[in-house]
């Protein structure tokens, strides 16, 4: 193999396992550890989806800072949700739901300046997140997401996270989770 | 002959004299069966904004009850809601989410249907049909009666029912304050583009009885108020009205329309706001001037949650959002929640509060999450045999609210309690439920409609 396919391949593999590690970090609740892995000027962002005639695709989604979303933030706010999480008296998560993020299909759409000296990663991935909590009450919501990921001294950071969820209707009576 | 109040549902369900209602209201299949054919096919419903649909051949749609409607302007730009059905064998006729089209075409048998709601096309007319079907029949079914009101769209199935603006009566001022702009000016309100639509388990009364005023629930926002999610970070709102002005339950007997609302001093100065960015607390500092220096009542009311009867619920303070709480079955709600800014807003402005908006409400709202896990499992708890036989209590403030309240010169219609110091009442949800006890018993709108027999004793005399 040349040189730049054995690149490509590391990194697609070092991006993946990165995605695992955060998903684990949410996963066991170690959400101080999750927001270190963001970027302070991170866009967090989940458009609605409509349903349109064929073709229409860019009436399909709500526009990022223009329409109202789902989600359409920085980090300010979702330190907020985590802090609102560890109050113990955010009922809607108390008590804590039972989560866990399946993430597959990764694939680097874009990688700046090239795979053997990656600083900056535009990463697609699905998500299949199950959630349960209380009793019987589950979720099981499916997606894309589409990271932009810039290498820190610290590591790999989330500067980016467009998540496209494949529902119009919310079935899911609240977000109190992450993408 | 006016309403007896107090004579509830079904033999006291309702029972406004004990200040108690039966759990069966919120969890019996069929008294939801039929409330639908008694409150929602005879009520005044909120179907859009008509800045959802500019232009001719524009549509979006709705939800009228559990059904789907289109709302749509016509080829000569006039506003109509029809039934989302084909009138050949019921097939949706539209299954996009809005868009603009020249005629909605059922995609089983073919029938398509003119903007304004007219058979236009029936595949094998002549062959199949010999000529012989009269098309003018055969239209969508349109709304009885539509009223559009500084831009909202309203729309009833009854004809008997009297016009909107009869059966908002005295509460319009309050729909006001949300569709006029924050300076005064009359119906400055747009939509931003995006309508949250998502799922509740529970029954749709639990969020209407909530938006009709509940102050009693801190303790469910408490999380939020501590991380603070406010327009200046702290807290959920900027409400710094509350230190100068009076609180107020504000409900209407005879509409079953009721609100919280802060009644201003006369030389109220506005207070400081949005301090987290000056640009936008200057703008809001601006309009509060403005606001005050126009004529009438409505400068002197700051909006807080309320609701028209019987699914519509107003937010016309900030984050100024209406829902719509659409019943889906006695156990599920599906919310459909609307976001208003000025349209002359700065686009700043704009994307302040869109921000705002979306971290307070909905689903991702870290506040309204809270609210849906206890309505959720408030509902769960009822569907028991035995937590069936035990009556929620409302007697919160009973015998407490007054008529004719004024202060500091400024008249409040309807019965009033002032929450100033009693914080909290529960005047509003009796008068949500006694009006929704009366159209369960009523059977036509004459009953429902006593004003009108008092204003014709009145002229007799």
């Amino acid at each position: 193999m040349t040189d730049d396919r054995i690149a490509g391949l590391l990194l697609t593999q070092e991006i993946a396992s990165f995605l695992y590690a955060e998903a684990e970090l949410l996963d066991e609740r170690r959400h101080d550890e999750w927001l270190a892995l963001l970027a302070d000027d991170i866009r967090y962002w989940m458009p609605m989806r409509r349903n349109v005639k064929y073709g229409d695709t860019t009436r399909e989604f709500t526009r990022e800072a223009e329409d109202i979303s789902w989600f359409d933030e920085g980090k300010e706010t979702l330190v907020r949700r985590v802090r609102q999480i560890q109050t113990g008296i955010h009922w809607a998560e108390e008590p804590q739901s039972r989560i866990t993020h399946m993430v597959s299909n990764v694939q680097l759409l874009q990688v700046t300046p090239n795979a053997a000296s990656a600083r900056e990663v535009i990463a697609k991935s699905r998500f299949l997140i199950y959630r349960n909590r209380v009793e019987t009450e589950t979720d099981i919501l499916v997606g894309k997401r589409e990271d932009t990921l810039r290498r820190s001294d610290d590591g790999w950071l989330i500067a980016r996270r467009k998540i496209i969820l494949d529902q119009n209707v919310l079935m899911t009576k609240n977000l109190t989770f992450f993408f | 002959m006016p309403m007896n109040a107090t004579r509830g549902y079904h033999s006291g369900l309702v029972d406004l004299t004990s200040g108690q209602i039966s759990r069966e209201i919120f969890v019996n299949e069929d008294i939801y069966a039929q409330e639908q054919e008694r409150v929602f096919a005879r009520s005044w419903l909120f179907v859009g904004h008509e800045s959802q649909i500019p232009n001719n051949g524009d549509f979006f749609v709705s939800r009228m009850g559990e059904e789907s409607v289109i709302l749509c302007r016509d080829r000569s730009g006039a506003v109509r809601v029809f039934l989302n059905s084909c009138r050949h064998r019921g097939m949706k006729v539209c299954r996009y989410d809005d868009g603009n089209a020249a005629v909605f075409t059922c995609p089983y048998h073919g029938w398509s249907y003119g903007t304004d709601g007219a058979l236009v096309g029936v595949p094998f007319f002549r062959e199949a049909y010999h000529s012989e079907l009269d098309k003018t029949k055969w239209g969508l079914v349109p709304v009885a009666q539509l009223a559009c009101y500084k831009g909202t769209v309203w729309a009833n199935w009854d004809a008997s029912a009297p016009p909107f603006l009869e059966h908002l009566g005295e509460f319009r001022r309050f729909l006001d304050l949300i569709l006029d702009g924050w300076d005064g000016r009359e119906g400055q309100a747009e939509l931003i583009g995006g309508v949250q639509k998502w799922i509740i388990p529970c029954n749709w009364k639990f969020p209407a009885e909530n938006f009709s005023g509940d102050t009693y629930h801190n303790i469910s926002h408490r999380s939020v108020d501590l991380v603070g999610a406010g327009p200046s970070g702290r807290s959920r709102r900027d409400y710094n009205e509350l230190n100068v002005a009076r609180k107020l339950h504000v409900a209407l007997p005879d509409r079953g329309h009721q609100t919280i609302t802060y009644a201003l001093p006369k030389d109220h100065q506005p207070q400081a706001a949005y301090q987290n960015s000056p640009e936008v607390a200057e703008y809001f500092r601006h309009c509060e001037e403005e606001r005050r220096r126009r004529p009438g009542s409505n400068n002197r009311l700051m909006g807080a949650p309320g609701e028209i009867f019987p699914n519509v619920a107003l937010l016309p303070r900030q984050p100024r959002t209406l829902a719509v709480w659409h019943p889906k079955s006695a156990h599920e709600t599906e919310v459909w929640r609307f976001f208003f800014v000025d349209r002359d807003a700065p686009q700043q402005v704009k994307n302040f509060l869109r921000d705002y908006y979306i971290r307070y409400s909905g689903p991702a709202g870290m506040t309204e999450q809270d609210d849906m896990e206890n309505w959720n499992y408030a509902h769960a708890a009822s569907r028991g045999v035995i937590a069936r036989r035990y009556p929620y209590t409302y007697e919160m403030g009973m015998g407490h609210a007054v008529e004719n309240y004024e202060w500091d010169g400024l008249q409040i219609p309807g019965r009033v309690i002032d929450l100033t110091k009693a914080q909290a009442s529960e005047e509003p949800m009796r008068n949500l439920y006694r009006r929704w006890a009366q159209f369960m018993e009523a059977d036509s709108w004459d009953e429902l409609m006593p004003w009108r027999h008092e204003t014709a004793a009145q002229a007799a005399q």
